[in-house]
């Protein structure tokens, strides 16, 4: 089991109903964070144009985390 | 560079900062609140961003334009928090030798940006309900998962 800080922004920080948790999880990688987010929030947004970051450092949803780690969830950005 | 700000954005006095002896083209895009998206009367729009990937992806994305167009001065201003229709939400300036990098530098950066960058709008409509920008289609849609 690991300790990963979630942070959720935008969409899914309204989903969520809140800006971070710190959750105990059976995770090897982000996308396995993103699951358990979901199943937690029960949110039916797809992360197929979703981003990630680990550690404020941009991520792929097959990156490994660790222990300690701060996961960020991005939904699809709209700049500009 | 790129900047965040929730002060109104001004070309005018940011493209001087790109003058240059050596440069003879600029080359800006200013990009607007309009009043109408997904066929929907847009009132007002609200940009959320996470500053600290914004600023190193940015500066990515500046790097590119540059290894891609050698010579080339680049900045980057996006606004954040509550805009009116007609107010500049981003700007981007460039300026280089000659005019082909620098319409293209300019479209280069522009367009990255838009993908790229953490930044977030909402849209409050006419009709009193509001809307997060490329969230709710991408839901609506069913956006292919991993």
């Amino acid at each position: 089991m690991k300790t990963i800080t979630v942070r959720y922004f935008a969409m899914f920080r309204e989903h969520a109903g809140l800006d971070e948790e710190t959750l105990t999880l059976e995770v090897a990688t982000t996308a396995d964070v993103f699951g358990a987010t979901r199943h937690r929030h029960g949110s039916a947004q797809p992360n197929g144009h979703c981003k990630v970051a680990v550690n404020d450092v941009m991520a792929d949803w097959d990156s490994p985390v660790s222990d300690g780690d701060t996961v960020l969830l991005f939904p699809p950005v709209a700049g500009g | 560079m790129i900047t965040l700000t929730t002060a109104e954005i001004r070309p005018d006095e940011l493209r001087r900062q790109l003058f240059d002896p050596a440069a003879g083209a600029y080359c800006g895009f200013e990009g607007w609140i309009r009043n109408r998206n997904e066929g929907q009367n847009v009132l007002r729009l609200e940009y959320e961003a996470y500053e600290p990937l914004v600023l190193s992806e940015g500066e990515a994305v500046i790097e590119e334009a540059r290894l891609q167009f050698p010579h080339l001065h680049a900045h980057c201003v996006h606004r954040t928090g509550l805009l009116e229709i007609g107010d500049c939400a981003v700007w981007v300036g460039v300026s280089s030798p000659h005019r082909d990098e620098a319409f293209s530098a300019c479209r280069y950066i522009i367009d990255h940006l838009k993908v790229r960058l953490p930044i977030w709008k909402k849209e409050y409509y006419e009709d009193g309900h509001s809307g997060w920008v490329n969230c709710e289609q991408c839901a609506k849609h069913g956006a292919a998962a991993l």
